[in-house]
């Protein structure tokens, strides 16, 4: 199968301060991925890179055979949760509709297709009845699903999410992982998921990319999260504990 | 009391007040999403060195107020992105071209009198040619707000998205400022420098308040923004006040108990309404 | 006349201590309204000046008083929205915009005076009378002693809201009292720069000072000593030059903070240095 993502030697660098260097990585179509490390470690540097937001200061990069480039709509991304202000006056159907044809010029005419076309989306992730809320209402979760059903508009092949997991609780974070894994599955989308642990993963993941200090592992998930790999990584002696199918990395903040 | 339709400066008033109505009121629709409004309020008070600089220099005010009002629109708009020290520096430059037009005037032997036209207005000295002039430019403020008006929206609800889908979102952030701009340039000889904020801001923030559809809150805005003008108009025009008053004070009239109302229909609106099943 | 005959004057004695006692109150005041990222209140507040002074000069009593009277009024309304304040920049404008329409209309009550209208909104300070000096000093007393009372609790209210009130200081009160205290000043620096150019003594001198030192006492001190030289030299060229001393202190604060943005940040480099990070938030 063709691999829709290729990392060779890649390095990004800002001024003195090293963010990734010599990161070599290939990701399968349909490919689930788990992004881990502490912060600063280049995640977010790792996503926008992919974007064509940043270039790469060295080696090369393929995202579906070309070099990044900007507004590549083969690509949907879901960045970090930030706070909609309550009395944002937008409804979910506004939001959702920019990932259509947010970044055309002109005014746009609403018609039935496009309609049906933006309900399609908030009915993949569960939200149709909130169509015409105003989004600042919703909760933190709704309001991830509405930003995934953006990103879905376009029919991406890869899939980026930032800390998709960050703001919900136990149940929530449950939820949002099925129905991302549902996604990744039935649209055989790459996907690429930043979280700060791979536990509510585990059963979903393919591949776990470990970044820390600027260097990056990749495997699956007990290959890579181990006391020989992370120790290497991070350059200092981390323990794993397995306990209960979970892991839990002593010794390093993730 | 309705007779005073008859006169030409009336008429020409009606007709430049409705059109920049239009031009404020979706302006001032972005102005306020994009959480510009005190860049807006500066722009506006900038526009005043620009007028003082042209009655200084014996040409139309307007075409002081354009290159002064589209510079800083340009400066305001390069500055830095977190909101406090963007405040301060919008701040700054507001408060310098605001100096320069106080030198301008002062170098001027008419001094006090241009100065309160230039902030006040006055409606009295609109001519056909002004109104010729404001329709140009109002008609072209709103063909490039058509034309803009998708990726607009994105970026000003969702920069870091938009920018990722190949949104100019930089470039977007000058051209609109530099569109207040120009606003504000045709907008001053109505309501004067001082209250164009008023037409900015009030209709926009009160539409804002009624419906979560940016479609609706435009097009109420604009129809708030003709009612404030045309009641502002004809009340100046019967009475010895000037229509700046008259303009601020009945959108702030009405913004209030709309503001302070407006949580309980939100609320009201989650979840509610029409709901396709 | 030189100079020094000049300053012999009775007016421009008058000028220069209101002015001296103004840009030392400002001063100190600015730097909260930096640390609190109250700018746009403050500008507001000098728009609800102008129509105090509008309102007052209507119904004949002193210009000062009745700013200072409409300005407190709005200070304790904009302070009862209380935390709820930030991000209110839409309800703070047309707030702005009311009163600005409000001076208007007193001012056409007034006389259609055209001159006193251009006086309040950029300032004559060579008109101040011996009256306006005891009042400007009886408030600039009240205001001062109000900050040094509340000088740590309100640092710390500023600084850090959350953990202040955990530590039992009444960050609400405290936001209404400084509001307050800003109502106070600017009404009084209405008087040397007008209504439209307060921003440039209340805010700009305490922004540029609070780039070059990151001390609060410092920066303090700096803030004060930026907005006494502008406030000085703006009065002595205004007196040599003619034109408006509040062009030349616009002039003079706006190079401060024009020198300050240029200048590097020197106070972080030795412990901490902030590097351009693409997951940093910018």
């Amino acid at each position: 199968m063709q691999d829709s993502i290729i990392l060779e030697n890649v390095g990004v660098r800002f001024g003195e301060l090293s963010i990734l260097s010599d990161v070599n990585l290939s990701i399968r179509a349909g490919e689930f991925i788990v992004v881990l490390g502490p912060n600063g470690a280049g995640k977010t540097t790792l996503l926008k890179l992919l974007l064509g937001l940043i270039r790469p200061s060295a080696g090369k990069i393929q995202v579906l055979g070309r070099t990044p480039r900007r507004g590549n709509q083969a690509i949907g991304y879901v960045p970090q949760h930030r706070v909609i202000e309550p009395e944002t006056p937008l409804r979910a159907r506004d939001l959702v509709g920019f990932g259509l044809d947010g970044h055309r010029w002109g005014i746009g005419f609403p018609g039935r297709s496009r309609r049906e076309t933006i309900d399609r989306a908030l009915d993949e992730v569960d939200t149709l009845s909130l169509a015409e809320s105003p989004v600042g209402l919703l909760s933190g979760g709704e309001q991830q699903r509405l930003m995934i059903a953006q990103a879905l508009l376009t029919n991406p092949q890869i899939l980026l999410l930032d800390e998709p997991l960050a703001n919900l609780d136990l149940a929530h974070q449950q939820e949002a992982v099925s129905l991302i894994s549902r996604i990744c599955k039935t649209r055989g989308a790459s996907t690429l998921l930043v979280s700060h642990d791979i536990n509510p993963l585990l059963q979903v993941t393919d591949r776990v990319l470990f970044l820390a200090r600027s260097h990056a592992a990749i495997g699956a998930p007990s290959e890579v999260i181990n006391n020989e790999t992370l120790s290497r990584l991070y350059g200092l002696p981390v323990e794993v504990a397995r306990v209960a199918d979970r892991f839990f990395v002593l010794g390093a903040e993730l | 009391m309705f007779n005073i339709f008859q006169y030409g400066f009336i008429q020409n008033a009606f007709v430049a007040g409705s059109i920049v109505a239009v031009v404020t009121a979706l302006l001032g629709y972005f102005l306020i999403v994009r959480g510009l409004t005190f860049a807006g309020h500066a722009l506006s008070n900038v526009g005043f060195a620009g007028a003082a600089g042209a009655v200084l220099a014996g040409i139309h005010p307007v075409y002081g107020l354009l290159l002064f009002t589209v510079g800083a629109g340009a400066v305001i708009s390069v500055l830095g992105k977190r909101i406090r020290e963007r405040d301060v520096a919008v701040g700054v430059v507001m408060t310098f071209a605001l100096g320069l037009g106080i030198l301008f005037l002062s170098l001027y032997h008419g001094f006090a009198e241009s100065a309160y036209s230039i902030l006040f207005g006055s409606i009295l000295g609109i001519s056909q040619s002004d109104v010729v002039v404001t329709a140009v430019f109002s008609l072209a403020i709103i063909l490039s707000l058509v034309f803009l008006a998708r990726p607009l929206m994105f970026s000003s609800f969702d920069p870091e998205i938009a920018d990722a889908r190949g949104v100019p979102v930089r470039a977007l952030d000058i051209i609109f400022l530099i569109l207040v701009a120009l606003a504000i340039s045709v907008a001053m000889q109505i309501v004067g420098v001082l209250i164009v904020f008023a037409l900015l801001v009030g209709p926009a923030a009160t539409a804002n308040r009624l419906t979560p559809r940016p479609a609706r809150a435009m097009g109420l805005a604009i129809l708030l923004g003709w009612t404030y003008t045309w009641l502002g108009i004809f009340l100046a025009a019967n009475t010895v006040f000037p229509v700046s008053f008259f303009v601020a004070s009945l959108s702030f009239i009405v913004y209030l108990p709309v503001r302070l109302l407006s949580s309980r229909w939100w609320r009201r609106g989650l979840r509610g309404g029409n709901v396709r099943a | 006349m030189s100079v020094l005959d000049l300053l012999r004057q009775e007016f421009v004695r008058n000028a220069f201590l209101a002015g001296t006692i103004i840009a030392v109150v400002s001063g100190i005041v600015g730097y909260f309204v930096i640390l609190r990222g109250q700018a746009f209140a403050a500008e507001t507040l000098s728009h609800v000046g102008f129509a105090g002074a509008a309102g007052a000069a209507l119904i004949g009593i002193n210009s000062l008083v009745g700013m200072s009277i409409l300005t407190v009024l709005t200070a304790i309304g904009m302070g009862s929205l209380g935390q709820r304040m930030k991000g209110r920049d839409v309800e703070v404008g047309m707030v702005l915009s009311f009163m600005l329409g409000l001076g208007v209309l007193f001012l056409s009550l007034y006389t259609q005076n055209a001159t006193r209208a251009v006086n309040l909104l950029f300032g004559s300070i060579l008109s101040v009378t011996r009256e306006d000096v005891i009042l400007t000093l009886g408030s600039s007393a009240v205001v001062l002693i109000t900050l040094i009372v509340s000088f740590r609790p309100l640092l710390f209210a500023s600084l850090d809201p959350v953990a202040a009130e955990a530590r039992g200081v009444p960050v609400q009160f405290l936001s209404v009292l400084f509001l307050l205290v800003l109502a106070l000043t600017v009404s009084q620096a209405v008087e040397v720069v007008g209504a439209l150019l307060v921003f440039t003594l209340l805010v700009v001198p305490a922004a540029s000072a609070e780039r070059f030192a990151i001390r609060p006492f410092s920066a303090l001190i700096l803030s004060v000593i930026i907005s006494l030289f502008s406030t000085w030299a703006g009065l002595l060229l205004s007196l040599v030059g003619h034109q408006p001393a509040s062009f030349y202190i616009v002039a003079f604060t706006s190079l401060f903070y024009i020198l300050s943005c240029l200048a590097p940040r020197f106070h972080v480099s030795g412990r901490y240095r902030e590097l351009p990070h693409p997951s940093r938030e910018v």
